[in-house]
């Protein structure tokens, strides 16, 4: 398997091009189903590669495969080469098998829609960016990967183009992320004049040789571009708003995988944040940790499915930024993993109740539909354990072991880490009641900005919908037993909901949920604590790390100590999410519902207003500088070709004398300038 | 009466006859053999026929000239040159890398001749002859090492697009742009043969291997004779390439020569005069770089200007581009400027590259032309895109190309020499090669904005013009050069290092 790693990217790239010639021609479902096809292929490979490495890797554990040097120019070269190793075939397994399942589930759930192959094309596209990003062995395939599903993922967040506000957060997505390849871009020149190569084993190499100040501008650019595409603090404002894609781009891109990239170019490229000054690793520890806590408030208050697992992607993320800076780089990866599965399974879950329930997506309007939807709710309230980190799910394992590190950096980031691990709880615990359980308000309208899926302007409102529901506080409402279609019968006779039938989705949408489940469940066998010989990802990863993963000191203890601390905290949180929207404490809810919250700290809106106001009139001034100047300038010039053109043009008359005179005058000049060399 | 003449000579002298390495000729000799192979068996073929026979044996021919030539590159690559006819046939890798860009030009052009000539009610071999005649001369140009053979090469090369510039016998303006090329180029040959008069006075050679040894080892105290030498060669290869101030006959020729042949004009021929050119300035007048660099330097600012500011102007396409092939010439001449490795590598790059985009160019302009060849107005071109997407999109890759856009060859070829000209500090070239980018660009985009923009005029034209027929032999030849165009865009690095392989070293400064 050794000589077929390029076969992983190959076959979600011959899908797109397949899908992109024939795509039209093949329709639905076929274009889906070829589109997981190759995905299921490529992860099969992966699969092969991956048991070659663990059998054949060598003392390195390293597989290298280079097709051909794509750019010489001068001593510069790079070439297209792929790098296998655990980290990489670590990222590719999750990836290819989540990106297989999530194609699986695109066949049902883009059913119906009149650009159903284009969705796939940019799907494999995706996948293989993804997977170039992943395996590339040099930062200029990463970087091609990386702006491949930047792409990708700005075609799909404005996948409904038709609509204002799903145009827009594409191009959100577009203008913040410039802000990250800037630092990437940056921190590929200086890795080139710093080393002469840009290839990873060649950094990881030299890394230890730099001068601390090289290593900490190269790491410090690249954390930059890790916050910009990992959607940290200040660059989060576009992964929130990119909700307005198709779900499973959501699940795909914006939890699973894409988002995740900043992380893995951290752990990859962590012998040079080794060998960088001390004060980076706290920054980044700090930023995840502020991230995910600021987050985590944000998720409180929204009343979109989306956007609350929108936060709590961004919050996740911050854990993991919080591990890298904290020295926890095998914690980094395996919360990357077991937040994929659960992050991607509440996701899909979401876009099953979204589907179910004929495209609604405000909570206050769902309720009780753990019956009518068994299989979505099951798997959606493991995700919802899992992350919440109730053992035995993964999420459990990863948070933990990236709290131990934190309370070793600095009881600070663990205190901060701990309360969003509370909040998380309580969030999501709050999504879980809302949605599945209670009283059936399908369709009842919302006071104020009832349509408006922007839950950023639609706080005070949940207030009054608990108002209405609250009259029976059953803890769990006797509602919606019946089926969908009897619908005024339910406990208040609403019949405001008369035409929304929520169901079970197809088989394509819920096997994926279940197997996502299960994920979701068992990932956290990767890296049991205590027992070292269960520690099977610390042992799979030690050689990529081993230069920056710091050593644990803290006792045994203090472990379970904490361990127990944080799952506490979670049991708590639900009790207290439960008082609260099952028994309907209004007047708590409001509390907890800050407005503040609800606006994200007013964080977007200062942007705006900052950009509109004097931000704008600088982009006046420059617009104008480019109009008048630049402009002007240009004019000029064709201007001045355009005249010197029609002027000497008239030499060109058509008779040969005149072309032989040229010529001849031409010969003059030369043998008179050369000759004027002879005499002078 | 024989004794006696025996008797008087005394035993008979063996004469030592060269001893020739004839494989090394084999590419020249299959080319030239199969001209005239072609010539006889289209007599004996019919003159006109559904089946494009002549084509096909062309092809095969040329496939045949390339399969020799390979053997021979990787012979040269581990081996060293190879020496053939006392010195004066020079096969190495920069020949073969030319020769082969030159017998692709030969099988592009071809390609598109046979759709032509049935479109134009023209007949026979002859053309596909005088393609390969042509490409002969432009083959021996490429591997001579003596001045004499260079000029053989270059009139053979030159009698035949002569003759092919008026193959169209029935219209007027082909056989004005014959008549005017074959003044004009004969005008010119007579400077480059004054210039070999010249260089052998100054050296008392006409070898190149002879005249750079000479060159190492003796200082001429007056050396005025080798300077106009250099001016007078100059001429004759600048007048080949059409660079300014000889370019005046290009636009005028290509505007009336049948397209396809123009298409040949623009590749191999340019390329086997540079190969003339990089091999007698920057290899047997290495040493004299400094008295001829910042005459060609001139030259280069001459042509690159002259290339992009006149080409802005036109409303014929086929003088634009026209023109714009002066401009490339001007940017090859930038790569020849920096007389050094990296310079003639970057320059064999380009010409490489230029080949496709040029031959795929002339290919549009061929089928846009239509019966007469006469539609070469910007106006012809509204509403391609609407009309035959493919096509349209074709061109677009080839002007994009030209334009040095990325994912493109054109870029890592405008690169590559900008490159070349910076390491050799020429900066300021440079920078007018780059503007001279920039100014093209608009006539380029122009184009695309013609064919891809003016829908609501050409809405109204649609109907008075039938739809274009594109021949099935074009289509190949344009469906090879946008891959070859993209291709190279996308992965330059084979082609770089076939061009790294072809360069030999040069000898060290003074």
């Amino acid at each position: 398997m050794r000589d077929l790693i390029w076969m992983i990217p190959a076959l979600p790239l011959a899908g797109f091009a397949l899908l992109l010639a024939f795509g039209k021609r093949l329709g639905e479902p076929l274009a889906g189903w070829l589109g997981t096809a190759t995905v299921a292929g490529s992860f099969v490979v992966t699969l092969g590669v991956f048991l070659t490495l663990r059998t054949d890797g060598g003392a390195d554990h390293r597989l290298t495969q280079s097709l051909f040097t794509w750019v010489p120019a001068g001593s510069f070269k790079a070439d297209l080469g792929f790098l296998v190793d655990p980290l990489s075939i670590s990222m590719c397994l999750f990836v290819t098998g989540i990106a297989a399942l999530i194609h699986l589930y695109s066949i049902g759930y883009m059913h119906g829609d009149p650009r159903y192959h284009v969705f796939f094309t940019y799907l494999n596209l995706f996948v293989f960016s993804m997977l170039m990003l992943v395996l590339g062995d040099n930062l200029l395939v990463t970087f091609l990967g990386w702006e491949g599903v930047g792409a990708c993922s700005y075609f799909l967040i404005s996948f409904w183009f038709s609509e204002e506000a799903n145009a827009s957060a594409g191009k959100k997505a577009f203008v913040t992320n410039r802000v990250g390849d800037w630092g990437f871009m940056c921190a590929t020149f200086f890795t080139f004049s710093a080393l002469g190569t840009l290839s990873y084993t060649g950094i990881i190499d030299g890394a230890s040789a730099l001068p601390r100040s090289t290593a900490t501008v190269i790491a410090l650019l690249l954390f930059v571009g890790a916050v910009g595409k990992s959607a940290q603090l200040p660059l989060y404002v576009w992964l929130p708003d990119a909700m307005a894609g198709p779900t499973p781009v959501s699940a795909l891109f914006h939890a699973a995988t894409m988002v995740t990239a900043g992380v893995y170019l951290m752990v990859r490229i962590n012998p040079v944040l080794a060998a960088s000054a001390h004060w980076l690793p706290t920054l980044i520890a700090t930023v995840g940790a502020v991230t995910a806590l600021f987050a985590a408030t944000i998720a409180l208050a929204q009343n979109d499915i989306k956007k609350v697992l929108a936060y709590s992607t961004v919050s996740q993320l911050g854990y993991m930024f919080l591990a890298v800076g904290s020295g926890a780089y095998v914690g980094a990866i395996f919360h990357m993993i077991t937040h994929a599965f659960f992050k991607a399974l509440l996701f899909l879950g979401a876009g099953s109740v979204i589907h179910g329930m004929g495209d609604e997506q405000d909570m206050r309007r769902m309720g009780a539909l753990r019956k009518l939807m068994p299989i979505t709710a099951a798997t959606f309230i493991v995700g919802w354990l899992a992350i919440a980190g109730v053992p035995p799910f993964s999420g459990f394992f990863s948070k933990d072991e990236i709290l131990v590190y934190a309370w070793q950096k600095s009881p600070v980031l663990w205190a901060i880490g701990f309360v969003t691990a509370i909040l998380t709880a309580f969030y999501m615990a709050r999504q879980v009641y809302l949605v599945f359980f209670g009283d059936a308000r399908w369709g009842e309208p919302v006071p104020e900005a009832a349509a408006s899926p922007a839950a950023n302007e639609a706080q005070q409102s949940a207030a009054e919908v608990d108002d209405t529901t609250a009259t029976d506080a059953n803890d769990e409402a006797p509602v919606a037993a019946h089926a969908a279609s009897d619908a005024g019968a339910d406990g208040h006779g609403h019949e405001a909901h008369a035409d929304v039938h929520p169901h079970e989705s197809p088989w394509t949408m819920t096997l994926p949920l279940v197997v996502l489940a299960v994920g979701a469940i068992v990932a956290g066998a990767l890296n049991m604590p205590f027992f070292d010989r269960l520690k099977v990802l610390e042992h799979w990863l030690a050689p990529v790390v081993e230069h920056g993963q710091a050593h644990l000191t803290v006792s045994s203890g203090l472990k379970v100590g904490l361990g127990v601390v944080t799952v506490v905290g979670a049991l708590v949180a639900f009790a207290l999410a439960r008082l609260v929207y099952l028994r309907g404490r209004q007047d708590v809810a409001e509390q907890i519902e800050q407005p503040v919250f609800a606006r994200g700290w007013y964080y977007d809106s200062s942007i705006a207003a900052f950009m509109g106001g004097p931000g704008r009139r600088l982009f006046d001034a420059v617009s104008w500088f480019d109009r008048t100047i630049i402009d002007g300038a240009v004019n000029g010039v064709a201007t001045l070709v355009r005249g010197g053109g029609d002027r000497v043009r008239v030499l060109q008359s058509g008779y040969v004398r005149n072309y032989a005179l040229g010529v001849a005058f031409g010969a003059i000049v030369l043998v008179g300038l050369l000759l004027s060399r002879a005499v002078f | 009466m024989t004794s006696l003449l025996f008797a008087q000579l005394g035993t008979p002298h063996r004469i030592q006859t060269p001893s020739v390495a004839w494989s090394g000729l084999l590419p020249v000799l299959v080319l030239l053999g199969g001209a005239v192979v072609l010539m006889v068996v289209g007599a004996l073929l019919p003159r006109r026929s559904r089946h494009s026979w002549h084509l096909w044996l062309t092809l095969l021919i040329a496939a045949g000239s390339i399969g020799c030539a390979v053997p021979l590159w990787f012979r040269v690559r581990d081996h060293g040159p190879l020496s053939i006819l006392r010195d004066a046939v020079r096969v190495d890798g920069l020949a073969l890398f030319l020769g082969i860009v030159i017998v692709v030009g030969v099988m592009l052009a071809a390609l598109l001749t046979d759709g032509y000539l049935r479109r134009e009610e023209l007949e026979g071999p002859e053309p596909y002859v005088l393609l390969m005649l042509s490409a002969t001369g432009g083959l021996l140009m490429a591997s001579a090492n003596d001045l004499i053979v260079m000029f053989l090469g270059l009139e053979i090369l030159s009698l035949a697009v002569y003759v092919l510039a008026g193959l169209h016998v029935r219209r007027l303006r082909s056989g004005e742009a014959a008549m005017k090329y074959f003044v004009l180029g004969g005008f010119s040959s007579a400077f480059f043969l004054y210039g070999i008069a010249l260089a052998y006075g100054a050296t008392g050679s006409t070898n190149l291997t002879d005249i750079q040894r000479f060159l190492a080892t003796n200082t001429l105290t007056n050396n005025g004779l080798l300077l106009a030498s250099f001016a007078l060669l100059l001429v004759g290869f600048g007048f080949k390439v059409a660079a300014a101030p000889f370019h005046s006959w290009a636009p005028d020729v290509y505007e009336g020569s049948p397209s396809p042949v123009v298409s040949f004009m623009a590749s191999a021929v340019k390329a086997a005069a540079f190969a003339g050119l990089i091999r007698v300035f920057v290899y047997a007048f290495a040493l004299d770089r400094h008295d001829w660099q910042p005459i060609v330097y001139v030259v280069a600012v001459l042509t690159l200007l002259v290339g992009s500011v006149l080409a802005v102007v036109q409303t014929n396409v086929k003088r634009m581009l026209a023109y714009s092939s002066i401009n490339h010439a001007g940017f090859v001449l930038v790569g020849v400027q920096a007389a050094s490795d990296r310079g003639v590598r970057s320059a064999l790059f380009y010409l490489a590259t230029y080949t496709f985009m040029v031959a795929g160019s002339f290919g549009v302009v061929t089928i846009v032309g239509r019966r007469g060849d006469n539609r070469h107005q910007l106006d012809d071109y509204k509403g391609l895109a609407r009309t035959e997407p493919l096509l349209a999109f074709a061109f677009l890759v080839f002007l994009l190309a030209q334009a040095g856009v990325p994912f493109t060859s054109g870029l890592w070829a405008k690169f590559y020499v900008i490159g070349a000209a910076v390491e050799a500090r020429s900066f300021w070239l440079a920078l007018v090669a780059m503007l001279s980018t920039v100014i093209s660009a608009f006539l380029y985009l122009r184009i695309v904005l013609a064919m891809y923009g003016g829908a609501d005029e050409a809405d109204e034209a649609a109907p008075a013009v039938p739809r274009l027929r594109i021949p099935f032999a074009a289509r190949i030849a344009l469906v090879v050069s946008v891959v070859a165009t993209i291709g190279f865009g996308l992965v330059p690095g084979p082609l770089t290092h076939a061009s790294k392989t072809a360069v030999p070293k040069i000898a060290a400064g003074k």
